[in-house]
């Protein structure tokens, strides 16, 4: 067992020493992880009662979300809640996105007493509890007919997804040398074009992530939903909210398995990006 | 215009080109602004004015003093802080050795053990907190090993109450104190621990005087962000606390959507908001806000 007196740090501690934390750490990583993926051996059941590991397998559940068009209960039909997240979604990336990284461009260039007061309000809407955005929003626009209208949806995702964008942008423009746009401006280009041309594709990769971070907020976004979405216009985790809340219908963990694929993609994706990005500098 | 400017054209050019820069930039962030103030100050500032008019529709602290005199009310504050703090402690516990251990790793095996982070951070919430339901229900996962190792002979009851509440928000909240606390463990330059070690203190020592205090700001950060996003919380005591454990976001919203009593739900909005607010004050006085926005 000679590996066991194997130093694992500078300053001569051994590993034996040290072994509780290595199996604390790991058992800590394991149920950080493996929790959420039980849900994947469940869809596949064919059982309606939730029983592990499934006695029989099926596809029925997905058979169920994908084309069963009944409504049940008097919720949406998961087909349109899936179509509504997916438009809403798409939307947000094209508010949230500009506008956060205008602001970040404009932030990092303003001077210290002006960011200073502007930061704190920009990242509010991650501050402000969100339950009380949500019926602040819910309350607004009903005077605005905007209840359970897409528009409405995508107006209160992108304000939850805007200040990740901020922070990704910010951060990224943080690393960057503003003088290059200078030097581009000194030779006749506008500001704009220097913009597009000199900054714009050496941030790019933090823009996309960051509006693929906007794309999974909104498309995880509950509680503004829960108010403001409704009607035909209800979203995915507004249904599934639903119908949680009253049975443990089997349909859901088939869902949970689809948005458990979609959103360990684009985490994919995202560090991808940012490898390559690493790379670059 | 005076004789100084007629001297230096040029240095009153540069001024009126440095305000038009300024303008630009603030320019840029107009839009962000207006987003801001029409879909929070103005909607939360109207719940503000909500929060004080009674029923018959003048102004008055009716609501609120409804508030503290309600048996039901103080029930809520005291179930809110208290799944909070817990939560917040449990998280340190657990966060604080796993951060620590991610931290003495080389790079490339932190990053590796990040995506352990990651990976739950950014599964959606409800797809964590149904999975929790699954494995802790009466005939679950967990009920199932456990009465088949023998371990007990009838199932327990570990969910639809306090318990399983704690189990999902420490799970889903987990990441949020790991994350600044994995940063500022990182940034701690290991050449003082080299140098207390150096001068004699055993591993421990060297731990709890110099690493441990370095450490204190991460911690703090991690601890307000989690305890703050903690009071607000629904979706996962309203599916695993299974109407048993009531926190101050489920009120609101049932005040809302079952009552339609608006001023009820603003002041108690009001007040968390309060409280989150006084939280994050402290805690923009103790960290960088950078920090906090840091996720």
């Amino acid at each position: 067992m000679s590996f066991l007196n194997k130093n694992v740090s500078e300053t001569q501690i051994r590993l034996k020493d040290r072994l509780w934390l290595y199996i604390f750490a790991y058992l800590i990583l394991f149920l950080l992880i493996v929790p959420s993926l039980v849900v994947i051996p469940m869809s596949f059941s064919a059982s309606q009662y939730l029983e592990f590991p499934p006695r029989e397998w099926s596809l029925r559940w997905y058979e169920n979300y994908f084309f069963a068009w009944k409504v049940e209960n008097g919720f949406n039909d998961w087909m349109q809640a899936t179509w509504t997240s997916v438009k809403v979604a798409v939307l947000t990336i094209f508010v949230a996105t500009p506008i956060g990284t205008m602001a970040a461009y404009g932030l990092v260039n303003s001077n210290s007493r002006v960011s200073k007061i502007l930061f704190p309000i920009f990242i509010s809407p991650m501050m402000v509890p969100i339950i009380l955005v949500a019926i602040g929003l819910f309350y607004f626009f009903v005077q605005f007919k905007l209840v359970g209208s897409v528009f409405g949806l995508v107006l209160g995702h992108s304000l939850v997804a805007m200040p990740l964008v901020l922070i990704i942008v910010f951060s990224a423009l943080k690393n960057y040398d503003m003088n290059q746009e200078k030097v581009a401006r000194s030779l006749g280009a506008t500001r704009f074009r220097a913009f597009r041309e000199i900054t714009l594709p050496q941030i790019k990769f933090s823009i996309i992530s960051a509006s693929l971070i906007a794309f999974l907020t909104s498309f995880d976004e509950i509680i503004i939903s829960l108010f403001v979405a409704g009607g035909d216009n209800s979203t995915i985790t507004r249904s599934m909210f639903l119908a949680l809340r009253d049975q443990i219908d089997p349909t859901i963990a088939a869902i949970s398995t689809i948005l458990i694929v979609i959103s360990s993609g684009l985490l994919v994706i995202i560090q991808l990006i940012g490898n390559k990005e690493n790379k670059k500098d | 215009m005076t004789i100084v400017d007629m001297e230096k054209p040029n240095e009153r050019g540069l001024q009126q080109v440095a305000a038009n820069e300024r303008l630009t930039f603030f320019g840029l962030t107009l839009p962000y602004l207006l987003m801001v103030t029409a879909l929070i100050v103005i909607p939360v500032g109207w719940l503000f004015y909500l929060s004080f008019i009674g029923r018959d529709g003048s102004l008055s602290f009716e609501n609120y003093e409804r508030m503290m005199k309600s048996k039901a009310y103080i029930r809520i504050f005291l179930t809110t802080f208290k799944i909070s703090i817990l939560t917040t402690i449990i998280c340190a516990a657990i966060g604080y050795p796993l951060a620590y251990f991610m931290s003495q790793l080389s790079r490339k095996w932190a990053n590796i053990c990040m995506i352990g982070v990651l990976i739950p951070f950014w599964t959606s919430l409800l797809v964590r907190t149904y999975a929790w339901l699954v494995l802790l229900q009466k005939k679950g996962l967990l009920n199932n090993m456990a009465i088949e190792m023998g371990l007990i002979s009838e199932p327990i009851k570990i969910v639809h109450n306090t318990t399983g509440t704690l189990i999902g928000m420490v799970h889903i909240m987990l990441p949020f104190l790991i994350l600044p606390l994995y940063a500022n463990m990182r940034a701690i330059d290991k050449d003082a621990l080299k140098a207390a070690s150096s001068l004699g203190a055993t591993p421990t020592r060297a731990f709890w005087t110099v690493f441990f205090p370095l450490s204190l700001p991460g911690l703090l950060a991690g601890l307000l962000i989690v305890f703050v996003l903690c009071l607000g919380f629904y979706v996962t005591p309203a599916i695993l606390g299974g109407g048993r454990v009531i926190m101050a976001a489920m009120k609101i919203s049932s005040n809302i959507e079952l009552y339609f009593s608006w001023g009820a739900a603003s002041a108690l909005g009001v007040v968390l908001l309060v409280v989150t607010g006084i939280i994050l004050f402290i805690a923009s006085k103790l960290v960088s806000m950078d920090q906090l926005g840091n996720r």
